[in-house]
């Protein structure tokens, strides 16, 4: 049969059988297993009332538990066996094998360094984005712009990239956006104000800020939080000992002025360009849902402030911001889900070469390339073992909002 | 806001600017792939892509007609003729200035004539119309003019032919783009009749264990799809289903479930209630209660997520490697496409950035056409 075909046949099928089965399901038990007549007319109608629920979900249901839920458990388990000795239980065996390769702690450094730049460059931007276009007429028209690469696909985008990060050799003309500019470049005071002052004095603003919001992280007591926030303050602190080195390296490295450059092989650099895809995308998703949030603050508060002398910037992050914290840690966690997941664009762009490996695109490789279950299984776990504080801080969240 | 106290900023220009920066910057890289698709494969590997947007200056080596061609040179009151014009047909350029040495290219500009040996003279005009005079009969080659044209910018459709009715199966993206078709379609509308019913009974339906279930969706919610991959493609093999459409369908369905539920949940908690409780007082069933009211007042929910599915699906690559894509590569999809077009093809420009946008431009006339409701479930899909 021809797929097109059967694609709608199946689509005829799915939605009919659903249709029908939610509505045979209903009028069996109405008419046929607890009929609403006769002598046990009520008895039969509470009954029918306690198990239609279930007639509602229990397509759903099943879906979720054997594709979400069953797989969590199954994936454990061939963790911990060995596919080529007869899928016999080895204990951690596939973690110790796992932890000696070096490609596996390269991908779990590469995952660590997406973890903090992409969520915190995106919602920045967003942030920026959000607060800006508020402010303007055609900002609803800037939104969808910086809205849309949210439409296009991981695949796409990498393409996209890939062309700005083009080399040609260096008697041609560059067609490669990001080498194009590169070649700009030519040591003089231009290069000097835009390559090294510029950034250094990004990264002392980051070095600042960083080191700021660790006082308040570390500096605040509240029974829950405690471990959390000194955790995100010993972060806080990395980033800005790591921003202190790299203003140092800022101004001692020796720039290849004039040479078209392979970015995509250039180590660390090239995680940093393929970061650049991604919060290219996200940025959109956090700008539109901070802009809704910045939305619902109420006019007065900012009102007050204004009244009371407050400058926009003391408007922004002393009145605003406090108000949208909730959001931006929604924000936060959603794009450091995507994080966790991110796969074809490091699969795209690089495939791991030149030290970009990354934990979804690691565990593909040693799934379908090198054929071993139990080291992929042992990285898909890792990324689980990633994603389960999120998922635990959403658990708890809804049940205090389902009881209230 | 700052306008309140009185200001009426000079910020005001300051955020205008920035907001144009940054759309500019966000835009930039799809423009980029965009114009690209429209160039040929000379033109994108001459030069970057945003030269093309403006009349190229560039210096050229024009030749006029030999004169040894039959018919070229023609005796007119004792002078020797060659006319023509130093441009192939169909080019559409204009000449600034030329010259006729190497080291002069910008001695005349258009409508001079220049004097060259043996009595000889060529004059030349704006759009490359040249007459070529000589007391004697000329020979050899035809005579060498250097000219600075401006060439205005040239698109072709060139590359979508080839991508989409060439017929050839690397390049081709016919196939795969029916196939992407056929994986999204039915996986975009079977979860939804599914969640749908599941959110009602969530919603809406007193039962023990309700807020565990609520719960249970949530936290799939998060549950990266990697580790599913193994478990259901042993399953699928198992039970026969093997690598296919239909494996790709019920792997979609799974994986959108738990959004589709929270998002349809979350809308129909929101309904009022005293609709439903009057419906269930005047005697209708909880199915009648659902496909007559709860379905038609849910329809933004269910737009918002069928749009996030049919993104979701269309732009897939990971489920549709590993269940769809057999060995055979009948089935594949069209970012399956475009990845293998980057190994094979990563420097023909012309052909992946064409393919590229054949495969996003679906997915963009979507989302600009029904931005609303992608906003809106974005907004309502977010975990609070």
């Amino acid at each position: 049969m021809h797929p097109a075909l059967q694609g709608i046949v199946t689509i005829f099928l799915g939605v009919g059988g659903c249709l029908a089965y939610f509505y045979f399901s209903n009028q069996f038990i109405d008419k046929v297993l607890f009929p609403s007549k006769g002598v046990n007319a009520g008895r039969n109608i509470n009954r029918a009332n306690i198990v239609r629920p279930w007639l509602f979900l229990a397509p759903a249901l099943f879906a979720l538990s054997l594709y979400l839920a069953y797989p969590v458990f199954a994936t454990l388990w061939y963790s911990l066996t060995d596919r080529d000795k007869g899928n016999a239980f080895v204990g951690l065996a596939n973690y110790y094998q796992m932890m000696d390769d070096p490609k596996f702690w390269e991908a779990l450094k590469n995952n660590m360094l997406w973890l903090i730049i992409v969520p915190a460059a995106s919602t920045a931007f967003g942030l920026l984005a959000a607060q800006l276009t508020d402010r303007i007429g055609w900002g609803s028209i800037a939104k969808s712009m910086i809205f849309m690469p949210m439409a296009i696909s991981f695949v796409g985008a990498a393409v996209i990239f890939k062309l700005i990060y083009d080399t040609r050799p260096a008697d041609t003309n560059q067609i490669g956006a990001l080498n194009a500019v590169w070649m700009q470049f030519n040591g003089g005071v231009g290069s000097f104000i835009l390559l090294r002052a510029l950034p250094a004095a990004f990264l002392a603003f980051l070095t600042v800020g960083s080191l700021w919001l660790a006082t308040i992280m570390i500096k605040g007591f509240s029974s829950f939080t405690t471990i959390l926030r000194s955790l995100f303050g010993i972060v806080l602190i990395g980033v800005a000992v790591s921003s202190i080195a790299s203003i140092y390296g800022l101004f001692t490295a020796t720039l290849p002025y004039g040479e078209p450059q392979t970015w995509l092989t250039m180590p660390f650099w090239n995680s940093i360009l393929l970061m650049i895809v991604l919060i290219w995308i996200q940025t959109g998703f956090a700008m539109v849902i901070l802009s809704a949030a910045l939305r619902g603050i109420p006019e007065e508060t900012v009102e007050a402030a204004i009244v009371d002398g407050a400058n926009p910037f003391q408007v922004f992050f002393k009145i605003k911001m406090p108000q949208i914290a909730g959001t931006i840690v929604v924000v936060w966690t959603t794009i450091t889900l995507t994080v966790l997941k991110v796969f074809d664009i490091v699969f795209a762009m690089t495939n791991g070469q030149w030290e970009t490996q990354v934990l979804a695109n690691y565990m593909f490789d040693k799934l379908f390339r090198g054929n071993d279950w139990g080291v992929g299984s042992a990285a898909a776990i890792v990324i689980m073992l990633l994603v389960t504080p999120i998922l635990v801080w959403n658990v708890y969240n809804v049940r205090k909002e389902m009881r209230s | 806001m700052s306008n309140i106290a009185g200001s009426k900023s000079s910020l005001q220009w300051v955020v205008h600017i920035s907001v144009a920066l940054l759309v500019m910057l966000w835009l930039f890289p799809t423009l980029g792939l965009f114009v690209s698709s429209f160039r040929t494969a000379d033109q994108i590997s001459t030069g970057g892509w945003w030269t093309s947007l403006f009349p190229a200056e560039q210096n050229l080596t024009l030749r006029s007609t030999d004169p040894d061609d039959a018919g070229a040179q023609t005796l007119i009151d004792g002078v020797y003729v060659v006319e023509g014009n130093l441009f192939k047909a169909g080019v559409d350029a204009t000449i600034s200035v030329w010259g006729t040495s190497s080291r002069a290219i910008d001695t005349y500009v258009p409508g001079d004539t220049a004097e060259l040996k043996d009595g000889e003279t060529i004059t030349v005009q704006v759009n490359g119309d040249y007459v070529w005079t000589g007391t004697t009969e000329m020979t050899g080659r035809g005579q060498r003019v250097f000219a600075t044209s401006t060439t205005p910018p040239e698109f072709t459709f060139k590359n979508y032919k080839t991508v989409l009715f060439g017929g050839d199966s690397t390049d081709g993206m016919t196939k795969a783009f029916f196939n992407t078709l056929t994986v999204t379609i039915p996986a975009t509308i079977i979860p939804i009749v599914i969640a749908a019913f599941a959110a009602y009974a969530l919603a809406w339906m007193d039962f023990p264990g309700r807020a565990l279930l609520v719960a249970f969706v949530v936290a799939l919610l998060v549950v990266p799809l990697q580790l599913a991959l193994i478990p259901l493609l042993r399953l699928h093999l198992g039970i026969g289903i093997g690598k296919g459409y239909l494996g790709v369908w019920l792997a979609h369905t799974g994986f959108g479930m738990p959004l589709a539920i929270y998002l349809l949940r979350n809308y129909m908690v929101g309904l009022p209630r005293d609709i439903i409780e009057n419906a269930k007082v005047d005697g209708a069933t909880d199915f009648q209660i659902f496909t007559k009211i709860i379905l038609p007042l849910s329809f933004p929910a269910l737009a918002s997520f069928a749009i996030f599915q049919f993104l979701w699906t269309w732009n897939d690559l990971l489920v549709a490697k590993v269940f769809l894509i057999d060995a055979t590569g009948q089935t594949t999809v069209m970012t399956n496409q475009i990845v293998e077009l980057l190994g094979t093809r990563g420097g023909n420009w012309e052909i992946l950035s064409t393919a590229a946008f054949v495969s996003i431009s679906v997915p963009l006339v979507v989302f600009f056409s029904m931005q609303k409701y992608l906003v809106r479930g974005l907004l309502a899909g977010s975990v609070k």
